[in-house]
This record gives C-alpha cells, structure tokens and sequence, in this order.
C-alpha cells in the first residue's frame, strides 16, 4: 500500500491504516515524512494529556478509568503507552495493556504501545507523532504515558497540553520526582492508591514541596493535587475535572498558544538535530577517517575536527 | 535507517490462572530482541486479534491450558482472515494432544509447541516465520 492510500484510509478512519502508518513513523520508514505532511493540517484540535511517574504508581489503572469517562461523552480516545526497550537486545515487553482491557473492544479506542527504543526523554523517538496520527484519524482526547523510569523524563511536556504526575504513599516518590527533575512539569499532582495508609502524609509532602516552589516563584499557579484510586476508579472524576479546568485556563491565558509554538519549536529542532547527527555518523563511517586518525594521534583536536564535519555537511 | 522490528502480541487464553508459560516466551521474544505485547490473562479471539491490529503485530503467540482450543484458536485465525489480517504468524503453545496439532496446522496454525520444547525453538521459528511472511 502506498503512502497516499494508507494517509487517505487513515483520514477516513480506518483503523488499519492508523496502525501501519505508526509501525512506518516508529520504524522511521522513508515515506513517513510524506505521510505527515499530509496529517498535520488535519491535527490541533484533540485534547492532549500525559501521565507520568514512576512504575506502579498506577498510571495505566488511571487512564482504563478515565477512558471510561470520556467514552460516557461519547469521546473518541487514543492512547500512547511507552515501556523500556533492553538497551542490550533492543526488544521489550509492553505491558501497559494489561490494565486496559476493559477497552480492547471499543472500536472508538486505539491503544498504541511502544518500546521507548533508545529514545530518551521518558517517550519513544515515534510517540508524537503517533499521537498526530491518532488525532488525524479522528480521536477529540490523546492520552500519553510515559517509560516511567529514570530522570528527565520532561518531553512529555512538550507532547501533552496537560501533564499528571503520578505518585504512589509510602515510596519517597514525591522526594526521588524532585530530584528527576519531573516535578517541575507537572500541572496535577495525583496521588494514587489513597486507600495506603500513608496517602495522606504523602500529600502533605508533596504540598509542602510545593508551597516551597510556590514562594519562590509566587507567579506561578499553584497545581492540584488530587487523591485517586486506579483500582476502583475514585477521585477519577476529579481528575479529569482539573484536567480541563487546566486546558480550560491556558487557552484562556494564551499560555495554551504559547506552549504549543514553544513544543513545535522543540520538535522542529530536535528533528533537524537528530538528522544532522545521522549525517555526522554518515560522514565519519564513509571510508575517509583520516580526520579522525588525526584526532586519534592529538594533531587536530575533537572540537575543530567536528567543526570541519559541520561545515562540510 | 533503522529495519522493522517485529511485534508479537502474547496472550494467554482460557480460565486457568497461570501465565508462567507465556511470561516466559514473553521474555524470551525479549532477548530476542523483539517488542512482545503482553496483553493478561483470561483473553478472547476477539480481544486478541484487536489487539493485534491496533498494534501491528506481526506474530501472535497463544498460551492455552484449559482444552478449549480447538474452538478457540480457530477462531482467531477466522478473525485474523476477517479483517484482512491474515499474514499475521500464529503460534500455540499448550498440552495440546498429538491429533489436534495437525488440525490447528491444518487450521492455519503455523506452530505448536508442547511443553518441555525449547524455548529457543520457538523463538527461532518466531524469527523464521515472520521473515517469511
Ligand atoms: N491498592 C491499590 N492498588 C492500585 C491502585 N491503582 C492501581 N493499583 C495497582 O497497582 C499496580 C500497578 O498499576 P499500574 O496501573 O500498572 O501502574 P503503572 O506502572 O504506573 O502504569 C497494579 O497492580 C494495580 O492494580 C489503587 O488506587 N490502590
Ligand atoms: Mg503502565
């Protein structure tokens, strides 16, 4: 099937289609570019959220049941679920669905899972722009969650309009997301599985966190935290309530614009970054590596020789 | 550019509540290097084979205990075929007797493995199959 084909019956919200196009994005297929340029115009509109936090909090659990609550509205959903490629074998196990399986039949949800595949910044190198081709193919809500492990987890900042973050009572999780720097790009706070009985000192501390962030920077809005139950589906409401107050506010602020232009600004850079990179490699491994025997034997040195690869390319 | 990876969705069938069988082919698939899309337990032909849609898999491994797979696994098959899906590989593994797996094969089944097999020689056929197709 050819690209225009596979974009049309994309468009006309073949399911299919959808899944091929985001093997093609995620296997960086030649005709991806093709095939975007003609869903970008098609996109813009979806409500977007991302989960983070680390791994068991219950993101996944959150979203089946706030999936749940936007198919009450009728709302078309897609997921984006990203888990750990072995950075040894490249393989993964994608296990996200698990907690999803109450919507494995709704054809008005696509789930989508994918190995993070070296990509870093908590998402997969694809995941954004699957999330395009969901909202291409039709879907108003783009839910993305992230690896979950490790620090800088932030690009999903810059994928999703609103960021949860997501902690679990009892883990120091508030303390260890401070220092992963994931605290600062939160727009909610949910503390999950309030039926520990330390969820309440665990909101107490991340409250207290962030009244001290609050002081140091009075301007900036204060964000919700929310207390929920993944497993029983309580608070979930709530959190979908402050999840479009929040989108609510920063289309009303023109923070919502802003954001948006300072993402596709990020993607447009990072995409060009990632190309120029892909050429340096080209260059060095095309058989002429004197420059780098220079390097080797201390003639040249690392920084003028890139500087010689960059004017070349 | 980077090739294609292969995706396999495992999925356990049935009402028993053991999935050790394919935890382990899970992982093996893993080292192998492929993404395998663990899906639970307790899945039917229809969650199954959505699922390997929405995903773009290009394998399915099957965990079956229970006995019921000489309805169920064909039935995955016939909704593979339904929705144009039919290049999917389809893969069993189970205490399945000696006289069923040659009519799952028949079936459109491409392997069955029984238990005690390498879990290498499912993964190698896993490789070889998918290539194929
Ligand atoms: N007790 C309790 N368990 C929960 C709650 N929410 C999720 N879980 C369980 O926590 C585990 C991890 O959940 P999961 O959604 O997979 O977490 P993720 O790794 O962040 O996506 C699962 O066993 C869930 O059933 C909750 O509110 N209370
Ligand atoms: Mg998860």
């Amino acid at each position: 099937m050819n690209g225009n084909e596979l974009t049309e019956r994309l468009l006309s919200g073949d399911r299919r289609a959808l899944a091929r196009v985001i093997s093609k994005i995620e296997d960086e297929d030649p005709q991806t570019p093709d095939i975007i340029s003609e869903l970008y115009q098609h996109t813009g509109a979806a409500l977007s959220v991302g989960f983070t936090g680390p791994p068991g909090a219950g993101k996944s659990s959150i979203i089946a049941k706030l999936i749940e609550l936007f198919r009450e509205e009728d709302k078309k959903v897609g997921v984006v679920s990203v888990d750990p490629s072995s950075p040894f074998t490249k393989g993964a196990i994608l296990g996200d669905r698990i907690r999803l399986v109450d919507h494995f039949l709704d054809k008005n949800v696509f789930i989508r899972s994918m190995g993070n595949r070296g990509h870093l910044g908590g998402l997969a190198g694809g995941s954004r722009l699957a999330g395009l081709a969901m909202e291409a193919y039709g879907t108003d809500v783009v839910i993305y969650e992230t690896m979950g492990v490790g620090q800088g987890e932030v690009e999903v900042a810059s994928a999703a309009d609103t960021v949860v973050l997501c902690l679990q009572p009892g883990a120091g999780d508030a303390v260890q997301a401070l220092k992963a720097g994931v605290m600062e790009i939160a727009d909610i706070f949910c503390i999950n599985k309030s039926d520990h009985p330390q969820a309440n000192e665990a909101k107490a501390e991340v409250r207290s966190t962030l009244e001290i962030g609050h002081e140091l920077d009075p301007d900036a809005p204060m964000p919700s935290i929310i207390m929920t139950r993944g497993d029983t589906g309580e608070g979930i409401e709530e959190l979908k309530e402050k999840i479009e107050e929040h989108r609510a506010s920063l289309e009303k602020s023109g923070e919502l614009e802003k954001r948006q232009r300072a993402s596709q600004r990020e993607f447009v850079v990072s995409w060009a970054a990632n190309k120029m990179q892909n050429k340096v490699q080209e260059r060095l491994q095309r058989g002429d590596t004197k420059i780098m025997e220079r390097v080797y034997k201390r003639e040249l040195d690392p920084i003028s020789a890139s500087e010689k690869i960059f004017e070349e390319i | 550019m980077p090739e294609e990876t292969t995706r396999v969705v495992v999925a356990k069938v049935g009402l028993d509540g053991h999935d050790r069988g394919a935890k382990i082919i899970a992982r093996a698939l893993r080292d192998a290097g492929m993404e395998v899309i663990y899906t639970g337990l307790h899945q039917t032909p229809d969650q199954i084979v959505e699922t390997t849609i929405q995903e773009d898999a290009n394998a399915i491994g099957v965990s079956i205990l229970s006995g019921a797979h000489m309805t169920l696994v064909p039935r995955i098959i016939e909704l593979l075929e339904e929705n144009d899906a039919g290049d999917v590989v389809v893969f069993v593994g189970g205490t399945i007797p000696k006289d069923d797996i040659d009519k799952l094969k028949e079936a459109g089944v491409g392997e069955v493995f029984t238990p005690g097999t390498p879990t290498k020689k499912a993964v190698e056929y896993v490789q070889e199959a998918v290539s194929a197709s």
